[in-house]
């Protein structure tokens, strides 16, 4: 599975493309596209510039968390830094 | 101190005004990001992993107190709180937002600050020896200098679009602290027999993925010729430099594929075309530069302190404080202090603004209102009286600021890597703190003397791996992070390309591997030997036995 991401034009914030067409910085609200769909979803993502800075594809593993080769990179988008953890990213709360 | 003439305000105003602009018709929708970047770019705004990234130029490493603290307050007011020192003397700000960016480039206009060349293809930001204007033994403060070519690379029209960026730094000193034989023109004023000051002229020099240490086209460049031979220079690399391909556009490519030789040949050619009285600037207005870099007002003192001296004899953590972290100073009374910001499991070169204002506050008050950035990610406050060493130390640790260890294992330089930069194959920080943690002990570290650590993310080496006495690149291998070790390179004035040992290592050897090298060093050293001597001495293959040997 595959899910569209991107930095919010404003802040840079990664964000992710969520089931109602909003961008959401959660990953866990992103909604997940089989990869015969994606292409047409970035497509149309991509339209959205003053949303975003860029737009591109990721993997999703089984479990929702990022997957493939990219996952520790997406991992760190997703949570923040790894070496300042007082920084991280609120995962799953309430947006 | 350099003070901004008033074209230059004019010139950095208008240009925020422009981006000011520019960013409105982003927000708006107008300006697509294809249009945008290569807009925010030539402003030092890159977009990273989380967020945007403001690169902020700090000439030739020099801060007054009042810009540090500007720094400091944009840190608290745009940022988290924090900013990050890297190995050009520039400053980081990795949280800005777009919205808040002209603003913020509004506050650093006001103390003569700005992000105009820190990215693109043009000549960027001149680096020098932390110790300008302080060191003893030097010619001549190297700034003057970095200072003429600060304003006559400013926006030249001929040399903004080059075929790829262009670095040069600048040192006066016997001693190399700006590593000047890896950038693409590296520059050492020194005395010939006549007792005249001039420039060796190394060209060429680089890292990244194809690292070459530079070549000497011209042993001495008598000083009022610098500039017609800098642009003799950059004619012949704009003009026969490739645009082809992104990977072999740097300087160092051309010198290396025409010979170090012919291509002397070219630069001498194309100078020797050139009208030298068109360019080269005229004796009073290198007297008026020199002027801004008169040196400060230093007191007769003697030598000696007493005072420090009997600090030393009761505190013994001052004693190793002052012999790992100050320097000679030129004047007499006086020694330069340099400020770790390497703290064991700390993040190499960050510093929060609480910090930011302490060292603004202790510079004011002792060291004639001057900070200096170093290319390995510490400050420097280069004018301090020996008499008040003790009152400084105290106050830099109560910042927490005064680990002992400028050029020991711990004094690590890491690129930011996964956990900020886009382009990087794995995280270099963590690496950084675990072998920091590893070598702890302060004592130990100082048994075991110079080592220098330099850590990258990716082949870019931002890190300068390539010139660590170990090296360390990260590599991703099938989306894992690995490492590659690299022995016996050096960045100072015996330059060398270090060499890879061996296979990849994954994260968790990566530490151990640091302690078998520092190790077989430790049991084989001669005398005084540095590790890098060590190395040199006895040959690769025993120190990679050594890393690979069956634990
Ligand atoms: S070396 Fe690579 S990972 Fe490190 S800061 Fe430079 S581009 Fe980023």
């Amino acid at each position: 599975m595959k899910a569209v991401t991107g930095n919010r034009l404003t802040d840079g914030a990664v964000v992710y493309l969520a089931d109602d067409d909003q961008w959401t910085v959660q990953l866990s609200r992103a909604v997940r596209i089989g990869d015969n769909d994606a292409l047409d979803a970035l497509s149309a993502a991509q339209t959205r510039v003053h949303e975003i800075a860029d737009a591109y594809l990721i993997d999703i593993a089984e479990n929702g968390a990022p997957g493939g080769r990219a996952r520790i990179r997406e991992s760190i988008r997703r949570a923040g830094p790894t070496v300042r953890p007082d920084l991280a990213r609120q995962q799953e709360t309430a947006a | 101190m350099y003070r901004y003439d008033e074209f230059d305000a004019t010139m950095v105003a208008e240009r925020v005004r422009q981006f000011r602009g520019q960013v409105e018709r982003r927000l708006s929708g107008d300006l697509s990001e294809e249009e945008f970047k290569p807009l925010r770019l030539m402003n030092g705004l890159y977009l990273q992993l989380h967020a945007y990234m403001l690169r902020v130029a700090i000439p030739y490493g020099t801060l007054s107190s009042a810009q540090m603290r500007a720094l400091a307050e944009a840190a608290r007011k745009y940022d988290k709180g924090y900013a990050h020192f890297t190995t050009r003397q520039n400053l980081q700000y990795n949280w800005p937002a777009l919205v808040d960016v002209p603003d913020l480039l509004d506050d650093l206009a006001k103390v003569e600050m700005h992000a105009i060349q820190t990215s693109g293809n043009c000549i960027r930001n001149v680096t020098s020896d932390q110790y300008a204007g302080a060191a003893e033994g030097e010619v001549e403060d190297p700034r003057i200098w970095c200072e003429v070519i600060r304003q006559w690379s400013t926006f030249h029209p001929e040399f903004s679009f080059l075929p790829r960026k262009f670095k040069i730094a600048v040192t006066a000193s016997d001693h190399d602290r700006a590593a000047i034989k890896v950038h693409d023109i590296g520059l050492r004023l020194h005395k010939n027999d006549q007792g005249e000051a001039g420039f060796e002229v190394i060209v060429g020099g680089g890292l990244g993925r194809t690292p070459y240490i530079g070549h000497t086209i011209r042993e001495f460049l008598p000083k009022r010729h610098l500039l017609s031979y800098l642009e003799a220079i950059l004619r012949v690399y704009n003009l026969q430099g490739r645009r082809d391909n992104a990977y072999k556009a740097r300087i160092k490519i051309l010198v290396n594929a025409t010979g170090g030789d012919d291509f002397a040949g070219l630069v001498e050619e194309e100078w020797s075309k050139i009208d030298k009285k068109e360019i080269d600037l005229p004796a009073e207005e290198i007297a008026r530069i020199e002027d801004y870099f008169a040196p400060p007002a230093f007191e007769a003192l003697s030598a000696d302190s007493e005072a420090f001296e009997q600090k030393r004899k009761e505190d013994q953590a001052f004693d190793r404080w002052a012999r790992l972290n100050t320097h000679a100073h030129k004047a007499p009374g006086y020694a330069i202090v340099n400020i770790s910001l390497k703290p064991i499991s700390g993040i190499p070169g960050d510093a929060t603004d609480k910090e930011m204002d302490a060292v603004a506050a202790i510079a004011e008050q002792y060291s004639f209102d001057e900070v200096r950035v170093t290319h390995e990610q510490n400050l420097v406050l280069p004018h301090v009286r020996k008499d008040n060493l003790y009152t400084v130390y105290k106050a830099l640790d109560a910042a927490g600021l005064a680990t002992a260890n400028i050029g020991l294992v711990s004094d690590i330089i890491a690129c930011p890597g996964l956990d900020y930069c886009s382009l990087a194959n794995t995280r270099s920080i963590p690496i950084a703190q675990r072998i920091s943690e590893r070598f702890a002990d302060l004592g130990q570290q100082e048994d075991i003397g110079e080592l220098k650590i330099k850590i990258s993310g990716c082949i870019n080496a931002c890190g300068h791996h390539h010139v660590g006495h170990i090296g360390i690149l990260g590599v991703d291998k099938k989306g894992e992070e690995f490492y590659q070790i690299t022995l016996g390179g050096s960045g100072a004035e015996d330059a060398s390309i270090g060499e890879i040992a061996g296979r990849g290592l994954s994260s968790d050897e990566v530490v151990d591997a640091v302690e078998k090298l520092v190790e077989f060093y430790r049991q084989h050293r001669q005398g005084g030997e540095r590790f890098l001597d060590a190395y040199r001495r006895l040959g690769a293959d025993k120190f990679k036995e050594a890393l690979y040997a069956a634990a």
